[in-house]
């Protein structure tokens, strides 16, 4: 309690506290050789004749305050309560939560740092380190990116081999410590960019990758393309690993729909991420790191991974007919 | 304090009389008695506390038949296993209890606090010691006048000794619902108790110790909230403990075998014993007081006087206040049973525990939460395929490993990618991402009802079809 502007505070709450204590036991005292005349009542009535007696408490109950007497003074001997005195314990809300916290730590700290020393790469394939990690996810990361990690529109995919700041173990290790920003300009670099260019920019963007669109537009849009956006995607539109994303390849942050990249370029986009470092610890970003890092890697075989699913998905067509109509209907 | 009878007992009372703001605590003595209801109320001491000094012992299956593991949330009763999602057990066990008190109390008056509360089963046992040990009423009253001398401190020791042997075992006893009471039995001997599993045993120990030994009726009168509100409970008709007073006034002393009408007095030989027995110290003849805990001693002990003056038993019976004032019999008293509360609460307290009962019985062995992801709605994935992701949190509450089989199905072309197959182990959870998706025409725009089936690959009934939303953008 060093917030109190001046002494007179301290003193004052500390007065007020030993002044109540104090007049609770002089009161007990001198109630305890009071008399009252035996029946008497305390004129209460209820419920036309239910009346409240003033029989004598059991003595009892009278040591029961004496004790509660006691054991404030206790207590505000040893806990903080009078005013500024921090009490013989030296208890304090923020010393109890840094204890819990290294208590905890104490505890659970060794099986996350089981894994700090070692490599990313080895701590990915680590089955255990795996489920782990999983945990952590699920706790501190799928809110954004989704519980299977694959992210939602402005939160980017983990599972692709996309990186937009870097697939590296380093890379994602620095991402979830320090966090991310990124920012898109409106209009690029070109301010004075009217509405019927940014359409033409538009259809250029999505005919990088392969998207359906207006073929003169989309010839217009590559001359305009140079000027206002190459510097950060750079001439050919496939970006700049931590600079700016590639937009030939099928992967949207925000949708590859006419109207949202027309949004884009219009008004810009600012997207952060936040970070992750103080309030997580090394350890378990480490687990952390390489929990993603093996997303990608999932990604990376991924080829024999659809088989897989392909197997499986006929397996079950065989079994419900039903859907394999309905598949070949789409 | 505050009842009718009491305001008569004050009026008879000079008024003028100056007391302490504190009443000094007098010990009771109760003294010992024999007949129906003493008899009843050892059988029930008998019951409970075999099941309560009992029951951790009991194996089952290689573990503690009931065990309470608050460490990992799980609560074993003989073949079932409680998590804390079925906290609605234990709400309804509670209803259920709240009205079975209500209605035994609307019936026969307050059965449970003379019959069955822990209160009064361990104050029985102690006073059984305490009688043991320093005899009779009247030796006790004399021991405790008596100055200390060699003999007393001997009988108290004693005494005191096997009370707290006694609590101490009750202490460990409570402790070895919550931790296996046999590791609480090894670690006691090799000092390694845990701080918590000593402190609830000590706490535990030392509060029977304090309630059965020397607060006894003391907690009754002026620490349970039951005793305060028995009004509101008992009406006209409900059985309590009842001096016949037209029946035995006016009271007073006689031979053996006098006719009371020749004496121009009532049944009453005004012996006091009714006074002696009784474990809360009042007069049962001056009418239902608050302090009367039901226990029926005095009905116990008035009848043996009343066998011996060859005057009929049942000056002091189980009767109703409408029965007293109508010189109703038993007929009249059960007929009148039923009435509208009583009805009420019966009803009430059959459906609950009918529910309880089919809500146990059904309970399933496996339990699945479906979450879906927040943050991503829906999203559009190759070939135009809308997915949707959920989070499947899958619970094994059996006590045995199982594999499950987990199936979507709910729209046209829906089908999933994830496992399709999970492994949980005994009593244990897991948490996996499902991926849902159904073509982009498919069900209509905005939530749609999908079904998530966990079945269990071994039984086929242990299965869980869950409800969950699917948005179609």
């Amino acid at each position: 309690m060093s917030d109190f502007v001046s002494g007179f505070w301290n003193f004052y709450v500390i007065s007020i506290v030993l002044l109540s204590v104090i007049g609770c036991a002089v009161l007990l005292w001198m109630q305890s050789s009071a008399r009252h005349v035996e029946g008497e009542t305390t004129g209460h009535v209820w419920d036309e004749d239910l009346q409240e007696f003033s029989n004598p408490l059991p003595s009892w109950w009278r040591w029961l305050f004496y004790i509660t007497i006691v054991f404030s003074l206790f207590y505000l001997a040893m806990y903080p309560g009078l005013g500024t005195y921090q009490g013989q314990f030296g208890w304090s809300s923020t010393g109890q939560y840094d204890g819990e916290m290294k208590k905890a730590d104490d505890q659970y700290g060794p099986i996350f740092k089981k894994f700090q020393g070692q490599d990313i790469r080895a701590v990915a394939a680590n089955s255990e380190a795996k489920e782990m990690g999983q945990r952590l996810f699920l706790t501190y990361c799928s809110q954004c990116h989704g519980s299977d990690a694959k992210g939602a529109r402005g939160f980017p995919n983990l599972t692709d081999n996309d990186w937009l700041f870097g697939g590296a173990p380093e890379q994602i290790k620095e991402s979830i410590q320090k966090g991310r920003d990124a920012m898109m300009p409106a209009k690029g670099v070109k301010p004075d960019l009217n509405g019927d260019q940014i359409k033409d920019l538009a259809a250029y963007v999505r005919s990088l990758s392969g998207l359906a669109s207006d073929s003169i537009r989309a010839q217009r849009g590559k001359e305009l393309f140079g000027p206002a956006c190459s510097a950060c995607h750079g001439p050919d539109g496939k970006g700049m690993v931590g600079v700016a994303p590639n937009l030939t390849d099928k992967v949207w942050l925000y949708s590859s729909s006419e109207d949202t990249i027309i949004e884009t370029i219009t008004k810009g986009r600012v997207n952060r991420m936040p970070a992750f470092g103080e309030f997580l610890g090394d350890a378990k970003v480490h687990l952390l790191t390489a929990y993603v890092y093996g997303l990608d890697t999932g990604a990376k075989g991924a080829s024999e991974h659809k088989e897989q699913e392909a197997k499986k998905e006929q397996e079950e067509k065989k079994e419900h007919g039903e859907k394999k109509e309905h598949g070949e209907k789409k | 304090m505050a009842s009718d009878t009491s305001s008569k007992a004050q009026e008879t009372r000079p008024s003028f009389v100056e007391e302490s703001l504190y009443e000094v605590h007098k010990k009771v003595h109760p003294r010992a008695v024999s007949g129906i209801f003493a008899t009843w109320r050892w059988a029930l001491v008998w019951i409970t506390q075999l099941i309560y000094y009992g029951l951790c012992w009991l194996p089952w299956n290689g573990r503690q038949a009931v065990l309470f593991d608050l460490v990992e949330r799980k609560f074993y009763i003989f073949g079932l296993v409680f998590w804390p999602q079925d906290v609605i057990f234990l709400a309804i066990l509670l209803i259920i209890s709240a009205y079975s008190l209500f209605l035994f109390t609307a019936v026969g008056g307050r059965l449970w606090c003379g019959y069955a509360c822990p209160q009064t089963v361990y104050t029985e046992i102690f006073t059984w010691i305490e009688q043991k040990i320093e005899g009779e009423r009247n030796a006790r009253i004399k021991l405790d006048a008596a100055p200390m001398n060699a003999r007393k401190f001997w009988l108290r020791s004693a005494k005191y000794g096997s009370w707290t042997l006694l609590a101490f075992w009750t202490g460990f006893t409570f402790v070895g619902y919550f931790t296996p009471i046999k590791t609480v039995w090894e670690s006691l001997w090799s000092f390694s108790l845990g701080p918590w599993e000593t402190f609830w045993m000590l706490f535990y120990g030392a509060f029977t110790y304090l309630f059965a030994g020397h607060m006894r009726e003391q907690v009754c009168k002026h620490m349970c909230p039951y005793a305060r509100f028995q009004g509101v409970m008992f009406d006209p008709d409900t059985l309590t403990i009842t001096y016949d007073s037209e029946r035995g006034e006016p009271r007073g002393a006689r031979k053996k075998g006098v006719d009371p009408q020749s004496i121009a007095k009532g049944d009453c030989v005004d012996c006091g014993i009714c006074v002696q027995v009784c474990p809360t110290g009042i007069d049962i003849r001056d009418g239902l007081q608050y302090e009367c805990i039901g226990c029926a001693a005095c009905i116990d002990a008035c009848d043996q006087v009343m066998e011996k003056m060859d005057y009929p038993k049942g000056l002091i019976r189980y009767s109703t206040e409408h029965a007293i004032e109508s010189h109703w019999g038993w007929k009249e008293i059960i007929s009148h049973v039923a009435r509208p509360r009583v009805i009420v609460y019966s009803t009430i307290l059959a459906a609950i525990c009918l529910a309880f009962v089919w809500g146990v019985a059904t309970k399933a062995s496996l339990r699945v939460d479906v979450i879906r992801d927040r943050a991503t709605l829906a999203r559009e994935v190759e070939d135009g395929l809308i997915e949707n992701v959920y989070r499947l949190h899958v619970i094994n509450v059996s006590e045995a490993p199982h594999r499950y089989a987990v199936s979507v199905s709910g729209l046209p072309g829906i089908d999933m990618v994830g496992d399709r197959i999970i492994e949980i182990p005994a009593a244990g959870a897991k948490s996996f991402a499902v991926q849902v998706r159904v073509p982009p025409d498919s069900g209509k725009k905005g939530s749609n009802q999908i079904f998530f089936d966990v079945k269990s690959l071994a039984d086929e009934k242990v299965a869980v079809h869950e409800k969950a939303s699917f948005l179609q953008p």
